[in-house]
Protein backbone atom coordinates (compact mmCIF):
# COMPACT_ATOMS: atom_id res chain seq x y z
CA UNK A 1 0.00 0.00 0.00
CA UNK A 2 0.88 3.47 -0.55
CA UNK A 3 2.29 5.78 2.07
CA UNK A 4 -0.19 7.99 0.36
CA UNK A 5 -2.72 5.64 1.55
CA UNK A 6 -1.22 5.21 5.10
CA UNK A 7 -4.05 7.27 7.14
CA UNK A 8 -6.42 8.20 4.27
CA UNK A 9 -7.82 10.78 3.66
CA UNK A 10 -10.84 13.28 1.52
CA UNK A 11 -10.42 16.73 0.64
CA UNK A 12 -12.22 19.14 -2.09
CA UNK A 13 -12.25 22.81 -2.64
CA UNK A 14 -14.99 24.56 -4.90
CA UNK A 15 -15.53 27.93 -6.44
CA UNK A 16 -18.48 29.75 -6.10
CA UNK A 17 -20.01 33.37 -6.81
CA UNK A 18 -17.28 35.60 -5.16
CA UNK A 19 -16.87 33.06 -2.73
CA UNK A 20 -15.56 29.70 -2.02
CA UNK A 21 -15.36 26.33 0.19
CA UNK A 22 -13.26 23.44 1.52
CA UNK A 23 -14.22 20.26 2.89
CA UNK A 24 -12.28 17.10 4.35
CA UNK A 25 -13.35 14.22 5.89
CA UNK A 26 -12.22 14.00 9.97
CA UNK A 27 -10.53 10.42 9.67
CA UNK A 28 -6.84 9.67 11.29
CA UNK A 29 -6.38 5.96 10.51
CA UNK A 30 -3.48 3.50 10.47
CA UNK A 31 -4.27 1.37 7.21
CA UNK A 32 -7.39 0.18 7.78
CA UNK A 33 -7.57 0.58 11.37
CA UNK A 34 -9.21 3.79 12.67
CA UNK A 35 -7.84 6.02 15.22
CA UNK A 36 -9.73 8.88 15.57
CA UNK A 37 -12.66 11.09 13.70
CA UNK A 38 -12.02 14.20 15.23
CA UNK A 39 -8.62 15.07 12.79
CA UNK A 40 -7.97 18.43 11.31
CA UNK A 41 -6.72 18.32 7.95
CA UNK A 42 -7.76 22.22 6.73
CA UNK A 43 -6.01 24.72 8.02
CA UNK A 44 -6.35 28.37 8.39
CA UNK A 45 -3.87 30.52 7.00
CA UNK A 46 -5.49 33.79 7.66
CA UNK A 47 -9.62 35.20 7.04
CA UNK A 48 -9.19 34.50 3.53
CA UNK A 49 -7.15 31.56 2.86
CA UNK A 50 -6.92 27.80 3.89
CA UNK A 51 -4.63 25.40 2.82
CA UNK A 52 -6.05 21.65 3.11
CA UNK A 53 -3.28 19.30 3.40
CA UNK A 54 -3.55 15.22 2.26
CA UNK A 55 -1.90 12.11 2.63
CA UNK A 56 0.64 11.13 5.31
CA UNK A 57 -0.65 13.22 8.66
CA UNK A 58 2.78 13.65 10.29
CA UNK A 59 3.99 15.24 7.26
CA UNK A 60 0.98 17.31 6.62
CA UNK A 61 1.41 18.52 10.33
CA UNK A 62 5.10 19.40 9.77
CA UNK A 63 4.41 20.60 6.71
CA UNK A 64 1.41 23.04 8.12
CA UNK A 65 4.24 24.38 10.80
CA UNK A 66 6.64 25.31 8.07
CA UNK A 67 3.69 27.21 6.15
CA UNK A 68 2.84 28.83 8.98
CA UNK A 69 6.40 29.76 10.00
CA UNK A 70 6.80 31.48 6.61
CA UNK A 71 3.57 33.16 6.52
CA UNK A 72 4.08 34.80 9.76
CA UNK A 73 7.92 36.12 8.55
CA UNK A 74 5.89 37.20 5.91
CA UNK A 75 3.27 39.16 7.56
CA UNK A 76 6.14 40.94 9.23
CA UNK A 77 8.28 41.97 6.51
CA UNK A 78 5.39 42.83 4.04
CA UNK A 79 2.86 43.91 7.34
CA UNK A 80 -0.20 42.43 4.87
CA UNK A 81 -1.07 38.85 4.43
CA UNK A 82 -0.39 36.88 1.59
CA UNK A 83 -2.46 36.59 -1.51
CA UNK A 84 -3.30 33.00 -2.35
CA UNK A 85 -1.66 32.77 -5.55
CA UNK A 86 1.96 34.16 -3.79
CA UNK A 87 0.79 31.62 -0.86
CA UNK A 88 0.64 28.58 -3.88
CA UNK A 89 3.93 29.55 -5.02
CA UNK A 90 5.69 29.36 -1.72
CA UNK A 91 3.76 26.10 -1.03
CA UNK A 92 5.42 24.99 -4.38
CA UNK A 93 8.88 26.25 -3.79
CA UNK A 94 8.98 24.51 -0.01
CA UNK A 95 8.00 21.04 -1.75
CA UNK A 96 10.13 21.17 -4.37
CA UNK A 97 13.28 21.82 -1.97
CA UNK A 98 12.26 18.10 -0.92
CA UNK A 99 12.28 16.98 -4.79
CA UNK A 100 14.03 13.61 -3.53
CA UNK A 101 12.67 12.99 -0.35
CA UNK A 102 9.62 14.60 -0.78
CA UNK A 103 6.63 15.28 1.86
CA UNK A 104 3.99 12.55 1.49
CA UNK A 105 1.51 15.02 0.73
CA UNK A 106 -0.92 16.30 -1.68
CA UNK A 107 -1.91 19.96 -0.99
CA UNK A 108 -5.15 22.07 -1.58
CA UNK A 109 -5.11 25.66 -1.22
CA UNK A 110 -8.07 28.14 -1.31
CA UNK A 111 -8.59 31.37 -0.95
CA UNK A 112 -10.08 34.62 -1.82
CA UNK A 113 -7.16 37.13 -3.91
CA UNK A 114 -7.13 40.63 -4.84
CA UNK A 115 -10.72 41.99 -5.33
CA UNK A 116 -11.96 39.07 -3.31
CA UNK A 117 -11.91 37.08 -6.19
CA UNK A 118 -11.62 33.18 -5.22
CA UNK A 119 -8.42 31.13 -6.19
CA UNK A 120 -8.15 27.02 -5.87
CA UNK A 121 -5.44 25.21 -7.08
CA UNK A 122 -3.72 21.57 -6.26
CA UNK A 123 -0.66 20.30 -6.00
CA UNK A 124 1.20 17.22 -6.20
CA UNK A 125 3.91 16.12 -3.29
CA UNK A 126 6.86 17.64 -5.21
CA UNK A 127 5.16 20.94 -5.76
CA UNK A 128 4.06 20.65 -9.36
CA UNK A 129 0.87 23.61 -9.29
CA UNK A 130 -2.77 23.11 -10.97
CA UNK A 131 -4.90 26.01 -11.05
CA UNK A 132 -8.76 24.94 -11.60
CA UNK A 133 -12.14 27.37 -12.22
CA UNK A 134 -14.23 25.08 -10.70
CA UNK A 135 -13.04 22.08 -8.02
CA UNK A 136 -10.04 20.63 -6.99
CA UNK A 137 -9.89 17.10 -4.97
CA UNK A 138 -7.42 15.42 -3.61
CA UNK A 139 -6.70 12.51 -1.06
CA UNK A 140 -8.23 8.23 -1.04
CA UNK A 141 -11.69 9.22 -2.03
CA UNK A 142 -10.15 11.32 -5.18
CA UNK A 143 -11.50 9.12 -7.97
CA UNK A 144 -14.63 8.90 -6.32
CA UNK A 145 -14.20 13.04 -5.72
CA UNK A 146 -14.37 13.34 -9.34
CA UNK A 147 -17.36 11.80 -9.96
CA UNK A 148 -19.16 13.08 -7.63
CA UNK A 149 -17.66 17.18 -8.46
CA UNK A 150 -18.38 16.37 -12.28
CA UNK A 151 -21.94 15.77 -11.85
CA UNK A 152 -22.79 18.05 -9.06
CA UNK A 153 -20.80 21.24 -9.78
CA UNK A 154 -22.48 24.31 -11.69
CA UNK A 155 -20.84 27.62 -11.80
CA UNK A 156 -21.36 30.80 -10.01
CA UNK A 157 -23.47 28.80 -7.00
CA UNK A 158 -24.06 31.29 -3.66
CA UNK A 159 -22.59 30.37 -0.45
CA UNK A 160 -25.94 28.22 1.01
CA UNK A 161 -26.05 26.29 -2.20
CA UNK A 162 -22.53 25.47 -2.48
CA UNK A 163 -22.36 24.09 1.32
CA UNK A 164 -25.24 21.86 0.09
CA UNK A 165 -22.98 20.72 -2.88
CA UNK A 166 -19.62 20.71 -1.44
CA UNK A 167 -21.40 18.42 1.35
CA UNK A 168 -23.07 15.92 -0.33
CA UNK A 169 -20.29 15.79 -3.16
CA UNK A 170 -17.92 14.60 0.27
CA UNK A 171 -20.55 12.46 2.13
CA UNK A 172 -21.31 10.41 -1.49
CA UNK A 173 -17.62 10.05 -2.29
CA UNK A 174 -16.27 8.91 1.37
CA UNK A 175 -18.85 6.23 1.08
CA UNK A 176 -17.13 4.42 -1.75
CA UNK A 177 -13.81 4.46 0.05
CA UNK A 178 -12.71 2.21 3.30
CA UNK A 179 -10.02 5.12 4.41
CA UNK A 180 -11.84 8.05 4.64
CA UNK A 181 -15.41 9.63 6.14
CA UNK A 182 -16.39 8.88 9.80
CA UNK A 183 -17.61 12.78 9.84
CA UNK A 184 -16.97 16.01 7.49
CA UNK A 185 -15.59 19.60 8.12
CA UNK A 186 -16.83 22.51 5.74
CA UNK A 187 -15.60 26.27 5.38
CA UNK A 188 -17.18 28.43 3.34
CA UNK A 189 -15.59 31.72 2.49
CA UNK A 190 -16.88 34.89 1.43
CA UNK A 191 -15.53 38.08 1.39
CA UNK A 192 -17.50 39.47 4.63
CA UNK A 193 -17.49 35.64 6.83
CA UNK A 194 -16.41 32.01 7.30
CA UNK A 195 -18.35 29.32 8.47
CA UNK A 196 -17.23 26.22 9.85
CA UNK A 197 -19.34 23.45 9.79
CA UNK A 198 -18.97 19.74 10.77
CA UNK A 199 -21.40 17.37 8.96
CA UNK A 200 -22.45 13.92 10.81
CA UNK A 201 -21.92 11.16 8.38
CA UNK A 202 -21.82 7.51 7.92
CA UNK A 203 -18.86 6.06 10.49
CA UNK A 204 -18.28 2.28 9.31
CA UNK B 1 -8.60 -44.66 7.77
CA UNK B 2 -10.45 -41.92 6.38
CA UNK B 3 -10.09 -41.17 2.34
CA UNK B 4 -9.73 -37.52 1.49
CA UNK B 5 -12.03 -36.62 -1.67
CA UNK B 6 -9.14 -35.52 -4.57
CA UNK B 7 -11.70 -35.92 -7.00
CA UNK B 8 -11.66 -31.93 -7.88
CA UNK B 9 -8.33 -32.30 -8.82
CA UNK B 10 -8.58 -34.98 -11.78
CA UNK B 11 -9.46 -33.05 -14.84
CA UNK B 12 -12.73 -33.13 -15.97
CA UNK B 13 -11.52 -33.80 -19.91
CA UNK B 14 -10.85 -37.17 -18.87
CA UNK B 15 -14.08 -38.16 -18.38
CA UNK B 16 -15.77 -40.41 -21.05
CA UNK B 17 -19.51 -40.52 -21.04
CA UNK B 18 -20.45 -36.69 -21.53
CA UNK B 19 -24.26 -37.25 -20.58
CA UNK B 20 -22.90 -38.11 -16.91
CA UNK B 21 -22.27 -34.54 -16.84
CA UNK B 22 -25.62 -33.60 -15.37
CA UNK B 23 -25.41 -36.35 -12.58
CA UNK B 24 -21.99 -36.24 -11.70
CA UNK B 25 -22.34 -32.37 -11.57
CA UNK B 26 -24.51 -32.43 -8.33
CA UNK B 27 -23.41 -36.10 -6.93
CA UNK B 28 -19.47 -35.49 -6.68
CA UNK B 29 -17.31 -32.82 -5.92
CA UNK B 30 -16.65 -30.45 -9.14
CA UNK B 31 -13.68 -31.14 -10.63
CA UNK B 32 -11.79 -28.20 -12.28
CA UNK B 33 -8.96 -28.16 -15.12
CA UNK B 34 -5.75 -27.69 -14.09
CA UNK B 35 -3.35 -25.39 -15.96
CA UNK B 36 -0.75 -27.19 -18.28
CA UNK B 37 1.93 -25.25 -16.93
CA UNK B 38 5.45 -26.32 -15.68
CA UNK B 39 5.19 -23.05 -13.01
CA UNK B 40 2.21 -23.87 -11.33
CA UNK B 41 2.71 -21.95 -8.48
CA UNK B 42 4.02 -18.87 -10.18
CA UNK B 43 0.57 -18.93 -12.30
CA UNK B 44 -1.03 -19.61 -9.57
CA UNK B 45 0.04 -16.30 -8.16
CA UNK B 46 -0.49 -14.36 -11.36
CA UNK B 47 -4.29 -15.75 -11.31
CA UNK B 48 -5.00 -14.74 -7.94
CA UNK B 49 -4.27 -11.47 -8.43
CA UNK B 50 -6.07 -11.42 -11.49
CA UNK B 51 -9.47 -12.03 -9.35
CA UNK B 52 -8.59 -10.64 -6.04
CA UNK B 53 -10.32 -11.88 -3.70
CA UNK B 54 -12.49 -9.14 -1.75
CA UNK B 55 -11.79 -9.21 1.96
CA UNK B 56 -11.97 -6.98 4.70
CA UNK B 57 -15.29 -8.87 6.99
CA UNK B 58 -16.26 -8.82 10.48
CA UNK B 59 -18.62 -12.04 11.53
CA UNK B 60 -18.91 -13.69 14.34
CA UNK B 61 -20.93 -16.63 15.85
CA UNK B 62 -21.15 -17.90 19.67
CA UNK B 63 -23.06 -20.56 21.37
CA UNK B 64 -25.37 -19.87 24.20
CA UNK B 65 -28.58 -21.62 26.21
CA UNK B 66 -30.66 -20.42 23.99
CA UNK B 67 -28.79 -22.27 20.99
CA UNK B 68 -26.67 -20.65 18.43
CA UNK B 69 -26.41 -16.39 17.43
CA UNK B 70 -24.64 -15.77 13.84
CA UNK B 71 -24.06 -11.83 12.68
CA UNK B 72 -22.04 -10.43 10.00
CA UNK B 73 -21.56 -6.80 8.49
CA UNK B 74 -22.49 -6.84 4.62
CA UNK B 75 -19.09 -4.75 3.11
CA UNK B 76 -17.11 -5.90 0.13
CA UNK B 77 -14.02 -4.03 -0.62
CA UNK B 78 -11.24 -4.11 -3.37
CA UNK B 79 -8.27 -2.73 -2.19
CA UNK B 80 -9.36 0.63 -0.69
CA UNK B 81 -12.51 0.74 -3.03
CA UNK B 82 -15.85 -0.11 -1.47
CA UNK B 83 -17.53 -2.39 -4.26
CA UNK B 84 -20.64 -3.17 -2.02
CA UNK B 85 -22.28 -2.35 0.86
CA UNK B 86 -24.70 -5.55 0.56
CA UNK B 87 -23.59 -8.62 0.51
CA UNK B 88 -25.24 -11.63 2.15
CA UNK B 89 -22.80 -13.15 4.09
CA UNK B 90 -24.76 -15.77 6.35
CA UNK B 91 -25.27 -18.04 3.92
CA UNK B 92 -28.38 -20.11 4.50
CA UNK B 93 -27.34 -24.17 3.77
CA UNK B 94 -30.32 -25.73 5.00
CA UNK B 95 -33.23 -24.95 7.42
CA UNK B 96 -30.84 -25.83 10.50
CA UNK B 97 -27.38 -24.76 9.19
CA UNK B 98 -25.86 -21.49 8.28
CA UNK B 99 -22.23 -20.73 7.43
CA UNK B 100 -20.48 -17.22 7.27
CA UNK B 101 -18.68 -15.85 4.76
CA UNK B 102 -15.28 -14.48 5.37
CA UNK B 103 -12.04 -14.03 2.44
CA UNK B 104 -12.83 -14.81 -1.19
CA UNK B 105 -16.52 -14.68 -2.19
CA UNK B 106 -16.77 -16.38 -5.12
CA UNK B 107 -14.34 -19.28 -2.62
CA UNK B 108 -17.40 -18.92 0.31
CA UNK B 109 -20.24 -18.89 -2.01
CA UNK B 110 -19.71 -21.46 -4.08
CA UNK B 111 -18.54 -24.34 -1.72
CA UNK B 112 -20.96 -23.18 0.43
CA UNK B 113 -23.61 -24.04 -2.10
CA UNK B 114 -21.79 -27.13 -2.91
CA UNK B 115 -21.93 -27.91 0.81
CA UNK B 116 -25.67 -27.15 1.11
CA UNK B 117 -26.09 -30.24 -2.00
CA UNK B 118 -24.08 -32.34 0.11
CA UNK B 119 -25.83 -31.92 2.93
CA UNK B 120 -28.84 -32.73 1.20
CA UNK B 121 -27.51 -35.57 -0.47
CA UNK B 122 -26.75 -36.84 2.87
CA UNK B 123 -30.78 -36.50 4.15
CA UNK B 124 -31.72 -38.56 1.15
CA UNK B 125 -29.65 -41.56 1.80
CA UNK B 126 -29.63 -41.55 5.60
CA UNK B 127 -33.06 -40.11 6.24
CA UNK B 128 -31.94 -37.59 8.55
CA UNK B 129 -30.48 -34.29 8.57
CA UNK B 130 -26.52 -34.16 8.91
CA UNK B 131 -25.06 -33.40 12.26
CA UNK B 132 -23.00 -30.08 12.05
CA UNK B 133 -19.92 -31.75 12.85
CA UNK B 134 -20.19 -33.77 10.00
CA UNK B 135 -21.05 -31.10 7.86
CA UNK B 136 -18.21 -28.86 9.00
CA UNK B 137 -16.32 -31.74 8.41
CA UNK B 138 -17.33 -32.54 4.66
CA UNK B 139 -16.34 -28.84 3.92
CA UNK B 140 -13.05 -29.01 5.69
CA UNK B 141 -11.85 -31.63 3.35
CA UNK B 142 -12.87 -30.37 0.41
CA UNK B 143 -11.00 -27.44 1.33
CA UNK B 144 -7.60 -29.54 2.43
CA UNK B 145 -7.65 -31.19 -0.78
CA UNK B 146 -7.43 -27.86 -2.57
CA UNK B 147 -5.08 -26.44 0.10
CA UNK B 148 -2.04 -24.62 -1.71
CA UNK B 149 -4.07 -23.75 -4.40
CA UNK B 150 -4.91 -19.78 -3.44
CA UNK B 151 -8.39 -20.73 -2.34
CA UNK B 152 -9.36 -17.82 -0.02
CA UNK B 153 -12.15 -19.02 2.74
CA UNK B 154 -12.41 -18.27 6.48
CA UNK B 155 -16.06 -19.73 7.54
CA UNK B 156 -17.98 -20.68 10.73
CA UNK B 157 -20.61 -23.55 10.62
CA UNK B 158 -23.15 -23.04 12.40
CA UNK B 159 -26.64 -25.45 13.09
CA UNK B 160 -29.08 -27.20 15.77
CA UNK B 161 -28.79 -31.05 15.10
CA UNK B 162 -29.56 -33.74 17.11
CA UNK B 163 -27.12 -33.08 20.20
CA UNK B 164 -28.37 -29.26 20.33
CA UNK B 165 -26.29 -26.17 19.12
CA UNK B 166 -23.21 -26.83 16.69
CA UNK B 167 -20.25 -24.70 16.10
CA UNK B 168 -17.35 -24.98 14.13
CA UNK B 169 -14.56 -22.91 12.26
CA UNK B 170 -13.30 -23.83 9.03
CA UNK B 171 -10.59 -22.06 7.30
CA UNK B 172 -8.77 -23.00 3.59
CA UNK B 173 -5.57 -23.46 5.52
CA UNK B 174 -7.00 -26.82 6.64
CA UNK B 175 -7.94 -25.85 10.20
CA UNK B 176 -11.32 -27.49 12.03
CA UNK B 177 -12.24 -26.26 15.27
CA UNK B 178 -14.81 -26.62 17.60
CA UNK B 179 -15.59 -24.41 19.95
CA UNK B 180 -18.78 -21.71 21.75
CA UNK B 181 -16.88 -18.33 20.10
CA UNK B 182 -15.93 -17.27 17.17
CA UNK B 183 -15.15 -14.58 15.10
CA UNK B 184 -13.42 -14.48 11.50
CA UNK B 185 -11.90 -11.59 9.44
CA UNK B 186 -9.96 -8.30 9.65
CA UNK B 187 -12.61 -6.40 12.10
CA UNK B 188 -12.65 -9.47 14.08
CA UNK B 189 -10.34 -8.47 17.19
CA UNK B 190 -12.61 -5.27 17.70
CA UNK B 191 -16.00 -7.87 17.73
CA UNK B 192 -13.48 -10.14 19.89
CA UNK B 193 -13.26 -7.41 22.17
CA UNK B 194 -16.49 -6.71 22.77
CA UNK B 195 -17.54 -10.25 22.65
CA UNK B 196 -15.52 -11.45 25.54
CA UNK B 197 -16.36 -8.56 27.46
CA UNK B 198 -20.31 -9.24 27.20
CA UNK B 199 -20.73 -12.70 27.22
CA UNK B 200 -22.33 -15.06 29.19
CA UNK B 201 -23.70 -18.70 28.61
CA UNK B 202 -27.07 -17.75 30.43
CA UNK B 203 -27.98 -15.08 28.41
CA UNK B 204 -31.82 -14.52 26.86
CA UNK B 205 -32.06 -14.56 22.65
CA UNK B 206 -32.39 -10.89 22.76
CA UNK B 207 -29.59 -10.56 25.28
CA UNK B 208 -27.53 -12.64 22.85
CA UNK B 209 -28.69 -11.06 19.51
CA UNK B 210 -27.87 -7.56 21.27
CA UNK B 211 -24.47 -8.54 21.85
CA UNK B 212 -24.01 -10.15 18.65
CA UNK B 213 -24.87 -6.50 16.97
CA UNK B 214 -23.26 -4.25 19.40
CA UNK B 215 -19.92 -6.67 18.61
CA UNK B 216 -20.29 -6.15 14.73
CA UNK B 217 -20.80 -2.56 14.72
CA UNK B 218 -17.80 -1.65 17.11
CA UNK B 219 -15.80 -3.71 14.77
CA UNK B 220 -17.20 -1.54 11.89
CA UNK B 221 -16.85 1.69 13.34
CA UNK B 222 -12.85 0.52 13.74
CA UNK B 223 -12.03 -1.38 11.11
CA UNK B 224 -11.97 0.71 7.38
CA UNK B 225 -13.03 -2.85 5.41
CA UNK B 226 -15.80 -3.44 7.44
CA UNK B 227 -19.62 -1.91 7.26
CA UNK B 228 -22.72 -1.41 5.80
CA UNK B 229 -25.54 -3.68 7.38
CA UNK B 230 -25.33 -5.65 10.58
CA UNK B 231 -27.32 -9.00 10.33
CA UNK B 232 -27.86 -11.33 13.25
CA UNK B 233 -29.13 -14.63 12.70
CA UNK B 234 -30.68 -16.93 15.63
CA UNK B 235 -30.25 -20.95 15.66
CA UNK B 236 -32.33 -22.68 17.75
CA UNK B 237 -34.33 -25.97 17.77
CA UNK B 238 -36.64 -24.97 15.29
CA UNK B 239 -33.56 -24.02 12.89
CA UNK B 240 -32.69 -20.25 12.07
CA UNK B 241 -34.53 -17.37 11.55
CA UNK B 242 -33.41 -13.62 10.85
CA UNK B 243 -33.83 -11.20 13.83
CA UNK B 244 -32.32 -8.04 12.63
CA UNK B 245 -30.61 -5.97 9.91
CA UNK B 246 -29.91 -2.69 10.71
CA UNK B 247 -27.51 -0.27 8.92
CA UNK B 248 -24.84 0.98 10.69
CA UNK B 249 -25.09 4.25 9.64
CA UNK B 250 -27.71 4.73 11.73
CA UNK B 251 -26.95 2.15 14.24
CA UNK B 252 -24.32 4.69 15.74
CA UNK B 253 -26.65 7.47 16.30
CA UNK B 254 -28.65 5.14 17.96
CA UNK B 255 -26.02 4.03 20.66
CA UNK B 256 -24.29 7.61 20.38
CA UNK B 257 -26.90 10.05 20.21
CA UNK B 258 -25.30 13.73 19.11
CA UNK B 259 -26.52 16.03 22.05
CA UNK B 260 -27.15 19.44 20.01
CA UNK B 261 -24.93 22.26 20.98
CA UNK B 262 -26.59 26.09 21.10
CA UNK B 263 -23.83 26.79 18.10
CA UNK B 264 -24.98 23.66 15.96
CA UNK B 265 -28.27 24.48 13.82
CA UNK B 266 -30.06 22.12 11.91
CA UNK B 267 -30.14 21.55 7.93
CA UNK B 268 -32.23 23.84 6.05
CA UNK B 269 -33.25 23.05 2.65
CA UNK B 270 -32.19 24.91 -0.04
CA UNK B 271 -33.97 26.07 -2.82
CA UNK B 272 -31.84 25.39 -5.76
CA UNK B 273 -33.61 27.63 -8.92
Amino acid sequence: MSIFEYNGSALVAMVGKNCFAIASDRRLGVQLQTIATDFQKIYKIHDKLFIGLSGLGTDAQTLYQRLVFRHKLYQLREERDMKPETFASLVSAILYEKRFGPYFCQPVIAGLGAEDKPFICTMDSIGAKELAKDFVVAGTASESLYGACESMFKPDMEPEELFETISQALLSSVDRDCLSGWGGHVYVVTPTEVTERILKGRMD
Amino acid sequence: MMKIDFSGLESAVLRSCPNSELFDGISTTPSFQIPSTTDFDGFQKEAIQMVKPAKGTTTLAFIFKEGVMVAADSRASMGGYISSQSVKKIIEINPYMLGTMAGGAADCQFWHRNLGIKCRLHELANKRRISVTGASKLLANILYSYRGMGLSVGTMIAGWDEKGPGLYYVDSEGGRLKGTRFSVGSGSPYAYGVLDNGYRYDMSVEEAAELARRAIYHATFRDGASGGVASVYYVGPEGWKKLSGDDVGELHYMYYPVEPTAVEQEMTEVSVA
